[in-house]
């Protein structure tokens, strides 16, 4: 065993002396009251350590004992539903020992073990299996089949297997001719990626209901993208809806430094929300990861690293998950605050020099993978990480370079905030890079000319843009009808097609069809009123059609009945304007 | 220094009951810089621990340890560290962490930064000693915020609610009426099922006048009595701001969690805790972050911001409205940019509505209450609430929106809507945000609102239609011509 003493604290980094023989990024058990802590450097003998936890109180010669292993995970059914502290402690226990506040030393097991799983085995004695293969399957909740796997490492011939059953997470289910056992729970080491057998091309979009990402930024299963924004411009609300509307099997949320009222809001709402898929709550398929700002700063650095870890394993199972981590900032800020106490020599504004490599492993967990096993699965991790800029500037580091790793830059824009449009999601500043891979997946499964609809909108946003410079300077009036028009359209395509209302039942959620038609219905007033104005018409009478308000409405319409009567308004909006006599 | 010179005595006279009796004095001094003493050859001692010291002439001091690195410690002096010398002044460790004593009797009583009552009045009889720097709520046992809390202030009540558990900043400049607002928020709040009410006042680095002001104010309105007042004056020492904020917030928790009341706790002024947060960082030569605030100051200012909420099964709740200055009127500067991230919305206040003598200047359009739709509707306000707000809101931008386009082309240029939207901008900062000292009801604020909303056009009012017939001003007088 190795033990030593401390010798030095300072805020949540202590050092001890006589660690030799411990390894980095080792889990120590730290003071008389076992704190958690977790070694960041080795010098000679001493170790220097991050606690997870409060260190007042803490003295000079407190016993330090190592583990000898990394900060593991446990994994295992029960995952799901559950929330946990940064280091996979799952609160509900944690109140029960310690009451309403968060007490230092708390030691709970992530899973329950007394909880019995109906357990169907799927391999037979004799049969040879190797790290990824499914021994076996327990229903997780209503909707997801937990499959028990081999853990990567393993490989042998199965002696036993138990028959078909109610089982805890520790019995053991399965065992190798090597002795070797199979229970349902497994540990995995948080900082170190789950092995696959190899990436696949992410082709298949990850589909939100928000039709400003779908249509314009839409990224793929299996894709990353960053949502960077100043305070009250929208982050939280948008990964939460994310979160409860995303086309995937699972969420892994974690909240990271951020508002304990807001994870109280997820933790509330959730189990009463429905998953529109299979009507269960979506809480069923859903695990929290909930480091708030003032609990230990340590635990938040460890708590994005627990979100993707919990993430591949269901993505190993052969499931699509997506993981949102609110806010990455904040991770970065736990990065540079432990940097600071180390007296490294700091980065760019302080951050330490490592952050970049940091965020790119970080980044790279995501993926849609071939996992380990014999069978053909395909699973993906998809991340959405929030990004709070200090002072709301992009140019700063944890921004920049997140940018470079990323798929997709999902800006969110302080005056569309302060307008009030939401989401605030910027059409001028953000961009996908995963456009050329899902455009077909939209032209086969939307509409042929799904592409060009979208480019063509964006150009009226684009022109926009630029006829705004203009009326700024000169007013609205000196304009000519032709461009009038543009800005006429745009306005419907800002208002009525990007602006949603994320607490509104039907509007929350927009299926891609329906954007589709919306956008294409707005384009057929474009279109028509363009025709018509060359033939002499006024744009007084066309705004005067009641076709306007019409569009307006088209959000609200139930998705069913929208899929009918957009297309007649188009069709309507086409004929009327035509219709138009000049005069 | 050698070891020879430590002497460790045990002290029988004036020795406070609650240190456990064999303690240690050293007199190990090595190094005094800005507000920290470094102590060597210390045994035994615990980060965070609290520290008595003696000063040669007999006065005594209090600090805290910041790091322990083998036998040194370093400690920071809260009073400042004006008269310490290397040689006699001893430093006692006090084994324990930084405690407040607590009790119902609190109330009404005006505390130093520290906690120690300065008002002349009895010592306060202790129901429970409770460590300032509290722990985390458990999010799990956290009560998601719910109930309205009626300020009277129009601006906030209808457009940035204020909700029981709830932590909103006002953000102030140098010069406008911070404090004004937030003793008329004091002075009118109310919770509208009327139970208890307590307030607690965390002043740090407030002048004697702005501190003669609050406690005016309280006494004039009879508010003293509900209110806990702990008080750290610009001119008294700089590092106790560190714990003054700490100490309101125990307080808060225990009025709270343990007697029930409703607390609302105001913290004023965080930038001069954040300036003290970073003299005590420059002082131990830390690596700076942005502005040479640490970087550690995000987790600083969330440990204090974060301690406002409910719990589960209990009545009782902790409200923050902190208010800090933006230096030079900057709200990208690192204080109010970590407090926005970290609070729920904030409430800002404009020179410009100032200049133009609006009382008080709220700037609703940067302004937010991000738990607005908790506490508002149907059975807690009024059910077109969200809907007046969301008009009121989007009219008011539009008409600021027109105000520049005027500057340039001239109110001739505009339409008769556009020019009824100038107007609607110029009542609405007259009327709904420049009310100045009267207290308002939600109701009324709501219908003031509908007045102002009455002179748009009838088609503008798109976001409050469903409510037009109800409660425009047009509706009651179609309804009486009707009878």
């Amino acid at each position: 065993m190795i033990a030593g003493t401390i010798s030095k604290i300072t805020g949540p980094v202590a050092v001890a002396a006589g660690m030799t023989g411990a390894k980095m990024y080792d889990i120590v058990r730290v003071g008389h009251e076992g704190l958690m802590g977790e070694i960041i450097r080795l010098e000679g003998g001493s170790a220097t350590l991050q606690v997870y936890e409060d260190t007042s109180g803490l003295k000079v010669g407190d016993p330090v004992e190592s583990t000898e292993g990394p900060l593991l995970v446990e994994l295992g059914p029960g995952l799901l539903s559950s929330i946990y502290d940064g280091v996979q402690r799952p609160l509900p226990i944690v109140a029960e020992q310690g009451g309403d506040f968060i007490e230092r030393g708390t030691v709970a097991s992530a899973l329950d073990r007394e909880r019995e799983w109906e357990f169907t085995p799927t391999v037979e004695v004799g049969q040879y299996v190797t790290g990824g293969d499914i021994v076996g399957t327990v229903p997780e909740g209503k909707t997801i089949v937990h499959k028990v796997m081999v853990s990567p490492a393993l490989k042998g011939t199965v002696a036993s297997v138990v028959p078909a059953g109610s089982y805890n997470v520790d019995t053991v289910l399965v065992t190798l001719d090597d002795g070797t056992e199979i229970k349902m729970s497994q540990w995995w080491p948080v900082r170190q990626g789950r092995p696959y057998v190899r990436k696949l091309d992410p082709t298949h979009p990850f589909t939100t209901g928000m039709r400003i990402l779908d249509t314009f930024f839409p990224i793929a299963l299996g894709g990353n993208a960053i949502i960077p924004g100043g305070f009250g411009t929208g982050k939280t609300v948008t990964q939460q809806s994310l979160a409860k509307w995303a086309d995937v099997d699972i969420i892994i949320y974690v909240g990271c430094g951020e508002r304990g009222n807001e994870m109280t809001e997820v933790l509330v709402e959730f189990p009463e929300l429905e998953d529109p898929r299979s009507g269960a709550p979506l809480m069923d398929r859903t695990v929290l990861v909930a480091n708030t700002s003032n609990m230990p700063v340590a635990a938040r650095e460890a708590s994005i690293y627990v979100g993707a870890t919990l993430a591949e394993f269901y993505r190993d199972m052969g499931y699509s998950v997506a993981m949102m981590a609110d806010s990455t900032s904040r991770w970065g800020e736990a990065l540079r605050e432990v940097s600071g106490r180390l007296e490294e020599m700091p980065g760019e504004e302080g951050y330490p020099a490592y952050l970049a490599t940091r965020l790119a492993a970080f980044y790279e967990r995501s993926g849609r993978v071939r996992p380990l096993g014999s069978d053909d699965r395909v699973g993906s991790v998809t991340m959405v990480g929030a990004v709070s800029p200090a002072g709301g500037d992009m140019s700063e580091p944890m921004t920049q370079n997140s940018l470079r790793v990323s798929g997709a830059f999902w800006a969110l824009d302080t005056s569309l905030a302060h307008r009030r449009h939401f989401p605030a999601i910027s059409w001028t500043k953000s961009y996908t890079l995963f456009l050329g891979q899902v455009r077909g997946w939209f032209e086969e499964n939307v509409a042929g000319d799904w592409y060009e609809m979208r480019g063509k909108a964006m150009g009226i946003l684009q022109k926009e843009t630029e006829l705004q410079e203009i009326v700024q300077l000169v007013g609205p009036d000196a304009l000519p009808e032709s461009e009038k028009i543009i800005l006429e359209i745009a306005r419907m395509l800002r208002e009525d097609f990007l602006q949603q209302f994320a607490f509104d039942d039907i509007d929350a959620y927009c299926p891609p069809e329906k954007q589709y038609l919306m956008l294409k219905a707005i384009l057929a007033f474009h279109d028509a009123a363009t025709s018509a104005l060359n033939r002499g018409v006024s744009l007084r009478q066309v705004l005067e059609l009641p076709h306007k308000e019409r569009i307006s409405t088209m959000k609200t319409t139930p998705h069913e009945e929208a899929i009918d009567t957009i297309p007649v308004l188009a069709k309507e909006i086409a004929e009327d304007i035509a219709g138009i006599e000049v005069y | 220094m050698t070891p020879e010179t430590m002497t460790p005595t045990t002290k029988t006279e004036e020795q406070p009951a609650r240190l456990s009796l064999v303690s240690t004095d050293y007199r190990t001094i090595s190094y005094v810089t800005g507000p920290l003493v470094f102590v060597e050859n210390v045994h035994d001692v615990s980060y965070n621990e609290m520290v008595a010291i003696r000063m040669p002439d007999g006065a005594r001091r209090s600090g805290q340890v910041l790091e322990v690195s083998g036998d040194t410690a370093v400690i920071q002096v809260f009073e400042g560290t004006q008269g310490i010398d290397v040689d006699a002044t001893e430093v006692r460790f006090l084994e324990e962490v930084a405690r407040i004593s607590v009790s119902l009797d609190l109330l009404g009583r005006v505390l130093n930064g520290t906690g120690d009552p300065i008002d002349g009045g009895a010592p306060i009889i202790p129901e429970a000693r409770l460590d300032i720097t509290g722990s985390p709520i458990n999010p799990y046992m956290r009560e998601k915020p719910a109930d309205f809390i009626e300020t009277g202030i129009s601006a906030i009540d209808g457009l940035n609610t204020l909700v029981r558990g709830q932590k909103l900043p006002i953000f102030s400049g140098s010069g406008l009426p911070a404090n004004e607002l937030a003793a008329q928020i004091i002075r009118q709040s109310r919770v509208k099922s009327g139970e208890e009410f307590a307030v607690v006042f965390g002043a740090m680095g407030l002048t004697h006048r702005e501190a003669a002001y609050f406690i005016s104010q309280f006494e004039s309105t009879g508010a003293l009595e509900r209110v806990v007042f702990f008080l750290n004056l610009a001119d008294d020492p700089t590092v106790e701001r560190l714990l003054t904020p700490r100490c309101a917030l125990t307080v808060a928790e225990y009025l709270a969690f343990e007697k029930d009341l409703q607390v609302l706790v105001v913290l004023s002024d965080m930038t001069n805790y954040c300036e003290a947060l970073r003299e005590v960082s420059t002082a131990r030569e830390e690596v700076p972050g942005r502005r040479g605030y640490p970087g550690y100051m995000y987790t600083d200012l969330a440990s204090i911001y974060e301690r406002a909420g409910r719990i589960k099964n209990r009545k009782g709740s902790v409200t923050q409205l902190p208010i800090l200055s933006m230096p030079d009127d900057d709200i990208t500067h690192p204080i109010p940019d970590l407090t926005g991230y970290i609070t729920e919305g904030q409430i800002v206040l404009s020179r410009q509505l100032h200049r133009r003598a609006v009382f008080p200047p709220i700037d609703v359009l940067p302004c937010l209450s991000r738990l607005m739709n908790l506490g508002i509707g149907e059975g807690k306000t009024r059910d077109d609430h969200r809907a007046v707000a969301n008009q009121l809101y989007a009219a008011y931008a539009q008409g600021r929106d027109l105000r520049k386009l005027v500057a340039i082309v001239g109110e001739e240029a505009l339409s008769d809507t556009d020019r009824s939207y100038l107007r609607f901008a110029d009542e609405f900062e007259k009327r709904i945000v420049g009310q100045g000292d009267e207290g308002r009801t939600i109701e009324e604020t709501l219908s003031i609102g509908w007045e102002l909303m009455a002179g748009l056009p009838k088609a503008e009012l798109k976001r409050v239609r469903e409510f037009v017939d109800t409660y425009h001003p047009s509706a009651s007088t179609d309804a009486e011509d009707a009878i």
